[in-house]
């Protein structure tokens, strides 16, 4: 999708997490080896897109936070002069590029469920709902309570799992409600925690993220 | 119905569960999950829209975070004019390190008037210290007269909410709760009546009590004058009426002078009740000859609150002015309510403000607190003071962590998670290692991943599957497809 746009990517192999698992979880002594690798490969491009709000807010975030703890003056400076280049994928395409109309087919009917991260930490607002009107073909619903958190919170789905069970039931019996037969998102995490809990209800919705529908064209699907 | 006993708490002795725990029985209690779903969302709509009539509610936010946050760095000389103000003004003031030193002053007083009874306004300082436990012990009988402490207080349980402590009681359960305490005939269970029947209770209290008792949402360093917030009027007849009065406040409730009132009395009625302004706003200075208590004590209580100032980070905690637009919004505390936080500081606030005031590595409960959130982030979203909740969450979670890591000896280092999360910490610092391991997992997973879907997890990752299922490492992984697509790495 972003090479039909005209832009040049490329997939740095170095790359592996960005830390936010363990920074969240408690571990952040061991997430700042993460966070150093994360800016020495990052370091070099004019933008990096990412297609998960959480790790973009990790970065934007919290990476500042690790670097203090690093106790890392060098790294503080690196962080503060590469967090700014790091985007999520509808806010790059919307508030960098202003492009809202990214050229692609998806004759379904979808709901978009705003992830916590997304709406809150990186306030993306209604960047993923302008590109998804774009969409020929589409059917976009809108999803009751899209705000309320879906449960995930990292660790907190196995650590709190009956309080997150709780949150997640909500979340589907919203999305349900809808008539939806795909509920979209711009964050890995709560696509694979809602769509475990509605795979497991055998609900017949299917959680597929923004960059796959984004990334669909009548050629190819 | 079954009455819960009271069971100890962070502030109590001895060690409470971790909030797993309790909030298990709690989301297990339906006619709970119900009451509290239907309150907070209530409560939460009503304040979106009364917020929403402010053009500036972002810049008294912001004035409100400024002016809290510099009381925290000055506070011990804003403490020190408080004092002074309130002695200028005719009152006492008191000094306490911990519950214990709290106790004892207020016991005293009380005693020393010879007194047996004492009516009190809605505090949860005091709840903090087990104030009313520790005066029943020494034979005086307290009245809560806020409508739903008395509730609480009647039925023996604990506050779950810092505004509307009995949050988590429908109108059946109080019809029958005063039937069976207040001694009341033919109640039926309309608020109005339910409300009348406890008026008449209280009446008799408020005319007969010869010391009150309060807290206080702020106090004036400048002129020393002390304010309670409130709705039901219950807490003025508390400060006007007995012929002493006795406030207990944690020091951070100071406020440098008048005029910040400006501030403070736009943001706290709309984001707690979603009012425009409060029905009873109390204040007073000292005591002023022939009108109102003739004797006043202010009891500043410390109890662990200059500990919580040594963390910059940390101590935002202390800017809150008890509103309860975080406990209103948090999707955590709308399914488990209160009780599940073992706290008399429930939801975000508490989860952030328990395990400081208390101390790290103490005890199993306040340390397992800073992970009873999802970090969605809708508390520092409301918070009218902008503590930002989520982000001291997460420090807390790594004060936490380094605690048990660096003092747990060997045990720490076997714990499960704790190894887990350091072998993933080196896969991750290593691409090759790091897709070895998503071809091992693909290989591994075959025993478990059926019809495309693993369905059971093994050990602790067992509470991941038990309501979803997960989707097992694609044939291909993106590394995969894009070397293939590209001839790249
Ligand atoms: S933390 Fe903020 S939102 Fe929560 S009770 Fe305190 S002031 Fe209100």
């Amino acid at each position: 999708m972003l090479e039909r746009l005209g832009h040049e990517v490329e997939f740095p192999f170095a790359q592996t997490c960005c830390g936010q698992m363990h920074f969240n979880t408690g571990y952040q002594r061991e997430a700042i080896p993460l966070v150093r690798r994360f800016v020495e490969v990052f370091e070099p491009y004019e933008v990096v897109v990412s297609p998960s709000a959480s790790c973009v807010g990790m970065v934007r975030e919290l990476y500042p936070m690790a670097a203090g703890l690093a106790g890392d003056e060098g790294l503080r400076e690196r962080v503060e002069a590469l967090a700014p280049r790091v985007f999520e994928l509808s806010e790059f395409l919307v508030r960098r590029l202003g492009v809202e109309d990214v050229g692609a087919y998806y004759p379904h009917r979808v709901t978009y469920h705003p992830t916590c991260h997304s709406l809150r930490m990186l306030k993306v607002g209604d960047a993923p709902l302008r590109l998804l009107r774009n969409v020929r073909g589409i059917d976009l619903v809108e999803l009751p309570e899209a705000e309320e958190c879906c449960g995930f919170g990292g660790t907190f789905a196995v650590k709190n799992a009956d309080t997150s069970a709780a949150m997640l039931s909500d979340k589907c019996h919203n999305i349900l409600s809808t008539g939806a037969e795909i509920c979209t998102m711009v964050d890995n995490s709560c696509l694979m925690h809602i769509g475990g809990g509605l795979r497991r209800g055998r609900a017949g919705v299917e959680t597929v993220h923004l960059a796959q529908i984004l990334a669909s064209t009548e050629e190819r699907g | 119905m079954t009455l819960k006993a009271r069971r100890p708490d962070a502030f109590s002795p001895g060690r409470t569960p971790p909030f797993e725990e309790t909030a298990k029985e709690s989301l297990a209690d339906a006619q709970l999950r119900r009451n509290l779903g239907k309150a907070t969302q209530t409560i939460r709509r009503k304040r979106a829209a009364a917020v929403g009539e402010m053009p500036d509610w972002e810049a008294l936010r912001e004035a409100g975070r400024a002016l809290k946050t510099r009381v925290m760095r000055h506070l011990d000389e804003y403490l020190l004019r408080l004092e002074e103000s309130v002695t200028r003004a005719g009152g006492t003031v008191h000094w306490t390190r911990d519950a214990g030193e709290a106790n004892e002053i207020v016991a005293g007083i009380v005693k020393g008037h010879g007194a047996r009874e004492v009516v009190k306004v809605k505090s949860i300082a005091t709840d903090e210290i087990k104030l009313n436990e520790h005066l029943e012990r020494e034979g005086i009988k307290v009245h809560e007269t806020d409508l739903a402490e008395l509730i609480i207080q009647l039925a023996g349980e604990e506050s779950s909410h810092i505004l509307v402590p009995a949050i988590h009681k429908n109108r059946a359960e109080i019809r029958e709760l005063f039937l069976r305490k207040l001694g009341v005939e033919g109640l039926s269970d309309d608020p109005a009546d339910l409300t009348e029947a406890a008026r008449l209770y209280l009446r008799e209290r408020f005319l007969s009590a010869k010391v009150g008792i309060s807290g206080a949402n702020f106090a004036v360093a400048e002129t020393g004058t002390v304010c309670v917030v409130e709705s039901e009027g219950n807490g003025r007849m508390c400060t006007t009426l007995p012929e002493v009065l006795v406030t207990l406040m944690g020091i951070e409730k100071v406020i440098p002078s008048w005029r910040d009132f400006e501030v403070f009395m736009q943001l706290l009625p709309r984001s707690s009740t979603a009012e425009r302004m409060n029905p009873y706003t109390s204040f007073w200075t000292g005591v002023s000859e022939g009108d109102g208590p003739q004797e006043f004590h202010l009891v500043l209580l410390d109890n662990g609150r200059t500990n919580v100032l040594e963390d910059e980070r940390g101590r935002q905690a202390l800017n809150c002015i008890r509103c309860s637009a975080c406990l209103n919004v948090c999707p955590v505390y709308e399914r488990t309510g209160g009780h599940a936080y073992n706290s008399v500081y429930p939801g975000p606030i508490g989860a952030i403000l328990t395990p400081q005031l208390v101390g790290i590595g103490r005890d199993p409960g306040p340390d397992s607190l800073p992970w009873a959130s999802s970090l969605c982030g809708a508390c520092y979203e409301v918070c009218p003071v902008k503590i930002n909740i989520p982000e001291v969450l997460i420090h807390l979670r790594g004060k936490v962590t380094r605690h048990k890591q660096d003092r747990g000896g060997l045990s720490a280092k076997l714990n499960p998670e704790n190894a887990a999360m350091r072998a993933m910490a080196r896969v991750f610092s290593d691409p090759r290692l790091y897709e070895l391991a998503q071809k091992a997992a693909r290989v591994g997973q075959w025993p478990l991943a059926r019809g495309g879907s693993i369905r059971h997890l093994p050990g602790r990752l067992a509470g991941w599957t038990e309501v979803r299922d997960l989707k097992p490492v694609p044939r291909q992984t993106f590394r995969e497809w894009w070397r293939e697509s590209r001839g790249e790495g």
